[in-house]
């Protein structure tokens, strides 16, 4: 059953047909292997962009690619039909496909660095495209002319000095926009983004983001964005399909699915997105998206699932059309009614006591020689939170580091409770080293690989107490039920746990010896958007038990608003703004915070007023 | 509405599996070596290593005729009661090969620990303590590995003649670059990593850092590079053997036998096959093992369907 | 912020060309290395236990004849004389005279060093030839047969010391399977080896089995790499041809790796045919060190090691440069 994508109200030059259509796009392990995308549909027509959106394990990489026809090693396609102007790529030969590839059909990958040539110069890779599909341009003199034109349209200057560099010496935005002009180079009628803004700043992102849309309506080009950014999807395509463990499980147009989302899952989703408007309580789906293999016979997300029944976990369910949109769900009727409306944060308790818990002045920072911080000022009242707040580059980390004593080329002044720090840990008292703790970014390197979850908790412990060795069990086993992991963990190596669960073993660790502060510097960056949610909650939730002062690190704005009292936005090794998180949320000051606060892209939550007649599919 | 459900899938109905409570340490050594000795090549390695180290370590107790007595004709035939023949002199080839191997083992598992333990100490602090101590010992290695090593071996025994002792130590010290290189730069990539930071901010001491917490991470490249070390260092001492700088005549050694009979190839070509023979089988056994042991080690046994599903965070994904 | 819209800079950088740079810290080292090789073989041939004069006198060693022949061999000079009066005189190209048969130690070496570096490039240029060309074929059938056989092949070879190489190379070829070929030279010395060709065939066969393992995997290794990377998967995703993603994208990729190992084998091969030239009697400065060693022909000696010592150097500082050029993003900063 294909579903098909409502279309934008405006209307344009170009005739809204349906470019691309998907049928049943089944995809397999190996020959006989479980199935990794099951069951897949949608349909876009002209001009218009489809976000495929979904967490790591959703499958959404692996339909982007069999769009082309092209599986990664040991997967192959097992059935289905992608339409192409009315032309199954899928039934194609091996000649007809790769002809088809590149020319009418085109992908822009995730990461550019890696996926432009090291050893060839840009213009070179971009005529390569136009080399390989003859016909497209007759001649060499026009090739020329069309890499230009191309050039052009993705804002980059055609010189040949900039067609002679070799991509490292581009910048990572300069390096996606040429990937994006290699993707049009050939004038496609389709073109498949796979997160191409991932790792950009704010405001590149917006650049990319722009480009490409203005690209697909200027040349009638359907386009199917994947992401696991929801913000960043919802500025730009007018319809959605969410992915869970292989199969979509809604999709319709993006004011409905995220006005009003019907799935479970796309609530949950939806729910763990920061607002920077509000201070809301995170949905946090604990729990994993299950692989290939272990997904079961009824519905994948009935483990997680706050509105199971008994049916889900034996009956798989079939797309049904609700609220105009395509849902599949069990249950999609009687949950369409109840609409979960986000919970705000209760306000935090007072300051305690006059010193601030930490207090830095005028810090200066280097990396060598080069500075990276310029005279940071910074302070921290007992019980509160305070974000700082950056874009890579800004600083942040650094600032962070030479506080927990991880980088010890720094000037001026840092305090703790009214004692000042010295430079570096190894000069720390351990009982200052106790006090202060720090959550690492990655979860998957923060953890030795070579000790059980009981001993990585344990390790402080022993140093720095005199408990025996029963007294620590128990303290273990007390922090590990504090952050929601069950005791029988103690044993497990990080290995077979999972990102969410390896971050709170982290905050566990730092826990155990009773801090006074903690500074957590990105640490959910590295995970998924549903987990996130969780750490943040997590974090919430002991700051304001433990009675502890944070120092949280972040680039997303939005997420400050849930977790912190104030805030600190420093840009370039500097302090742009400082003050209440509701100030400089909503009425910034400095021009800078102002741009980024613009460019930051927001899950529009409008409600659509006049429902659309849906498509034929 | 928040949800918030209680953590531990081992809590909720449905298809996500119950954990596993594994008591055992996995990934120690020990059971990648034996997940090694379970693939073809580990298995086949180890059973042609085991093969000759079997008959160095008992020959010399079974051998039917003493290894120095000359009991028949210069490179005879085999016969029934010389089963491999003679050899330049007369001796029976059976029982010198029986007797030609244990040296040889000893020595070069001498000169590998040695060259290990050596190269790990100087490898693991250069790049953990950085500075100038790394400055040092890099240029130190630098000079040593610019060098070839079979020449400096060669060199050094001429002059201060060939005792067994002398040998190994050169050997061992001629490897002790290569390891300290590749466990610097192992170490380096270790280092950098946040546990160990994590380490560090709990006030742990270098010295306890680098045996806790990054040593337990290196037993990977240590074991291959181990593996790696024994095979050359049997090949080197083998060839210094053959060179005539080995254990004096009448020893019987493996290498030196191979040089004594070549001359009489024609006439009992056994008198040179068994020995090359056995020091082949043996190199390729230990290189064979190490190359089984690499491959599990870094996982690239997996299968070509799972491989797919790893995305770049390392997690898996589809 | 916009870290990422910094302008690149469009001049070239102000410091000195990477090549340049390289070039210039690895003569250093270079210098440096055979200083310290001088300085080792130097000592270590003159810390001999016993006099070498009495050595080489030998039973005619009288007092007065023992004194002259020190003199004449700077014996009675302290340390650092002796050592400068040698260094020296390398420069100047007086190396001075064989102990053993009294030639010059420049006329007698330098036949020698001819025939070795026949055999040194000769090995040199098929052993890379068909390492590339195997590693490349084993790389794009990966998983074959071919490859799985060839790997198994390889890992085997690898293994072996190259006396046995040379030995089974006889066996088969020489005295028991098949007598194609000769088992020792019996070149006079002095002569240059191309002039009896079928005498380079064993040796060089030899070497190359020794050598293409290594050059065998790394080619395998490196073209797996960039065929199963993000960039040649964008290739294919972009239409283009196989064969011209072999060639244009993979290869150049797949070439820098392996150029350091063919480096690394020239190297090898310094010390190699030390082994391989005894075995077959083959009169190359392999042999001859094994014989001045064997004799304690000390000026020899020292001449030997020194220019093995300088090709090191030189095959270092040549194999790096090459790598560089290989690599933009090393030899061109942003």
């Amino acid at each position: 059953m294909s579903q098909s994508v409502t279309p934008r109200v405006e209307t344009t030059a170009f005739q809204r047909e349906v470019r691309l259509r998907v049928t049943g796009l089944e995809v397999r392990m190996g020959r006989s292997g479980p199935d990794v995308v099951r069951d897949v549909s949608f349909a876009v027509p002209a001009g218009e962009v489809l976000g495929l959106v979904g967490e790591s394990g959703s499958g959404k990489t692996t339909v982007a690619l069999a769009l082309l026809g092209h599986t990664r090693r040991g997967l192959r396609i097992a059935a289905g039909q992608v339409l192409l102007d009315g032309i199954d790529l899928l039934a194609l030969g091996q000649r007809d496909l790769r002809a088809a590839r590149g020319a009418r059909v085109s992908y822009v990958a995730q990461d550019p660095s890696s996926a432009l040539n090291p050893t060839l110069r840009v213009g070179t890779q971009i005529r390569e495209v136009l080399r390989a599909h003859a016909g497209v341009v007759d001649d060499a003199g026009r090739a020329g002319d069309r890499v230009a034109e191309v050039m052009r349209e993705a804002y980059l200057d055609p010189t040949p000095e900039m067609l002679r560099r070799y991509p490292h010496q581009l910048s990572g935005g300069q390096q996606q926009r040429i990937a994006l002009a290699m993707a049009f180079a050939c004038r496609p009628s389709l073109i498949v983004l796979d997160e191409p803004t991932t790792g950009l700043d704010v405001s590149t992102q917006r650049r990319v983001l722009d480009t490409v849309r203005s690209l697909c309506d200027s040349y009638g080009v359907a386009a199917v964005y994947v992401s696991h950014d929801l913000a960043v999807v919802s500025g730009l395509v007018s319809g959605v399909a969410v992915m869970y463990a292989g199969r979509i499980v809604e999709i319709g147009s993006t004011a409905r699915l995220f006005g009003e989302p019907v799935h479970p899952y796309t609530r949950g989703l939806i729910g763990a997105v920061p607002s920077p408007d509000r201070a809301e309580v995170l949905t946090s789906i604990d729990g994993q998206q299950p692989r290939p293999g272990r997904r079961g016979a009824g519905c994948s997300f009935a483990a997680r699932c706050s509105y199971a029944i008994g049916d889900c976990t034996t009956k798989a369910p079939e797309p049904v059309t609700v609220a105009g949109r395509s849902v599949r769900c069990l249950r999609a009727y009687d949950i369409q009614v109840l609409q979960p409306k986000p919970l705000p944060v209760a306000p935090g308790p007072p300051a305690v006591g006059s010193t601030s818990t930490l207090s830095a002045r005028g810090v200066v920072a280097r990396y060598g020689s080069t500075p990276v911080l310029s005279g940071i000022d910074l302070e921290v009242p007992p019980r509160a939170c305070v974000a700082v707040v950056g874009e890579s580059g800004s600083g942040k980390t650094t600032l962070a580091r030479c506080v927990a004593g991880l980088h010890s080329n720094w000037t001026g002044e840092i305090s703790f409770q009214g004692a000042p720090l010295a430079r570096g840990a190894r000069q720390r008292d351990k009982d200052v080293l106790r006090r202060v703790q720090y959550i690492f970014q990655n979860p998957y390197t923060s953890l030795n690989p070579r000790k059980t979850v009981g001993q990585i908790i344990e390790e402080q412990l022993k140093q720095v107490t005199g408990l025996s060795r029963r007294e620590r069990s128990a303290q273990v086993g007390a922090v590990l039920e504090d952050v929601s992991l069950g005791p029988d963990l103690l044993y497990n190596y990080p290995d077979q746990l999972s990102g969410g669960e390896r971050q709170r073993v982290a905050i566990a660790r730092a826990l155990v010896v009773q801090p006074d502060l903690l500074i957590c510097d990105e640490v959910t960056s590295s995970l998924d958007v549903s987990v996130q949610a969780v750490i943040v909650e997590l974090l919430r939730r002991i700051q304001r038990e433990r009675h502890l002062a944070m120092i949280f690190i972040t680039h997303n704005l939005a997420l400050v608003r849930s977790i912190a009292q104030s805030a600190v936005v420093l840009r370039q090794g500097a302090v742009a703004e400082s003050g209440p998180v509701e100030q400089i949320l909503e009425h910034p000051a400095d021009p800078y915070t102002q741009r980024l606060m613009e460019d930051m892209p927001k899950l529009e939550q409008s409600q659509n007023n006049a429902p659309p007649s849906p498509r034929p599919a | 509405m928040a949800v918030s459900t209680p953590a531990g899938p081992a809590a909720q109905p449905g298809q996500t599996q119950p954990r596993q409570v594994q008591q055992i340490r996995r990934h120690q050594w020990g059971s990648v070596l034996w997940s090694a000795a379970r693939t073809p090549r580990g298995a086949i390695g180890l059973g042609l290593a085991s093969f000759v180290v079997l008959v160095a370590v008992i020959g010399p107790f079974v051998a039917p005729d003493s290894p120095n007595a000359l009991v028949t004709l210069a490179f005879g035939k085999p016969s029934g009661q010389f089963l491999l023949g003679g050899d330049e002199y007369g001796r029976d080839v059976l029982s010198r090969v029986l007797n030609g191997g244990w040296v040889l083992l000893i020595m070069a598992v001498g000169a590998t620990a040695l060259g290990i333990a050596g190269g790990a100490a100087a490898g693991v602090s250069a790049a953990y303590l950085r500075g100038v101590s790394d400055g040092i010992i890099m240029r130190t290695v630098d000079v040593i590995l610019s060098f070839p090593q079979l020449v400096f071996a060669l060199l050094l025994l001429s002059l201060l003649g060939p005792k067994l002792w002398l040998i190994t130590i050169t050997v061992g010290v001629s490897h002790a670059p290569q390891v300290a290189r590749v466990l610097r730069s192992a170490t380096l990539d270790v280092s950098e990593r946040d546990f160990v930071k994590a380490a560090e901010l709990q006030g742990m001491r270098p010295a306890k850092v680098m045996w806790k917490e990054i040593l337990p991470n290196l037993i990977s490249p240590l074991m291959v590079e181990a593996g790696l070390r024994l095979t050359y260092s049997i090949v080197i001492m083998a060839g210094l053997a053959f060179l005539g700088f080995g254990q004096p005549p009448p020893a019987a050694s493996w290498g030196t036998m191979i040089n004594e009979n070549r001359e009489g190839l024609s006439l009992n070509p056994w008198a040179v096959v068994v020995p090359a023979l056995l020091i082949a089988l043996l190199t390729i056994g230990t290189n064979t093992f190490t190359d089984a042991f690499a491959r599990v080690a870094i996982g690239v046994d997996r299968r070509p369907e799972e491989a797919a599903l790893i995305d770049d965070l390392g997690q898996e994904s589809a | 912020m916009a870290v990422a819209a910094a302008p690149v800079r469009s001049a070239p950088s102000p410091r000195a060309h990477p090549i340049a740079r390289l070039v210039r810290r690895r003569l250093a080292i270079g210098v440096i290395t055979l200083f310290l090789v001088s300085v080792v073989v130097f000592l270590a041939t003159e810390v001999l236990p016993g006099n070498a004069a009495y050595a080489i006198l030998g039973r005619n060693a009288t007092p007065a004849r023992v004194r002259a022949l020190e003199i004449s061999l700077h014996l009675n000079r302290g340390v650092f004389d002796q050592y400068w009066v040698w260094i020296s005189g390398v420069f100047r190209g007086h190396l001075g005279q064989s102990l053993v048969n009294g030639l010059p130690v420049w006329g007698y070496v330098e036949p020698k060093i001819i025939n070795s570096a026949v055999l040194v490039f000769v090995t040199g240029a098929i052993g890379a030839l068909v390492g590339v060309t195997l590693g490349a074929t084993a790389a794009l059938r990966r998983d074959s047969w071919f490859d799985h056989v060839t790997s198994v092949v390889v890992l085997a070879v690898t293994s072996l010391p190259e006396f046995v190489v040379a030995i089974a190379l006889i066996i088969l070829l020489s005295t028991n399977v098949w007598h194609v070929l000769p088992a020792v030279s019996l070149l006079a010395p002095g002569t240059y080896a191309w002039s009896q060709p079928e005498l380079l065939v064993l040796p060089v066969a030899t070497l190359v089995i020794v050598i293409v393992p290594y050059i065998f995997r790394m080619m395998r290794a490196a073209m797996v790499e960039a065929l199963e990377s993000d960039y040649v998967e964008q290739a294919r995703l972009n239409g283009v041809p196989e064969w011209r993603i072999v060639l244009t994208q993979a290869l150049p990729n797949a070439i820098a790796p392996t150029i350091q190992v063919i480096g690394l084998n020239f190297l090898y091969l310094a010390g190699g045919v030390v082994i391989v030239e005894y075995v077959f009697n083959f009169p190359g400065i392999g042999q001859a060190l094994v014989y001045a060693v064997d004799d304690r022909d000390v000026p020899v000696i020292q001449f030997i090691v020194l220019v093995l010592a300088a090709f090191y150097v030189v095959v270092n500082i040549v194999t790096d440069v090459i790598a560089l050029l290989a690599t933009p993003r090393r030899r061109i900063a942003r």
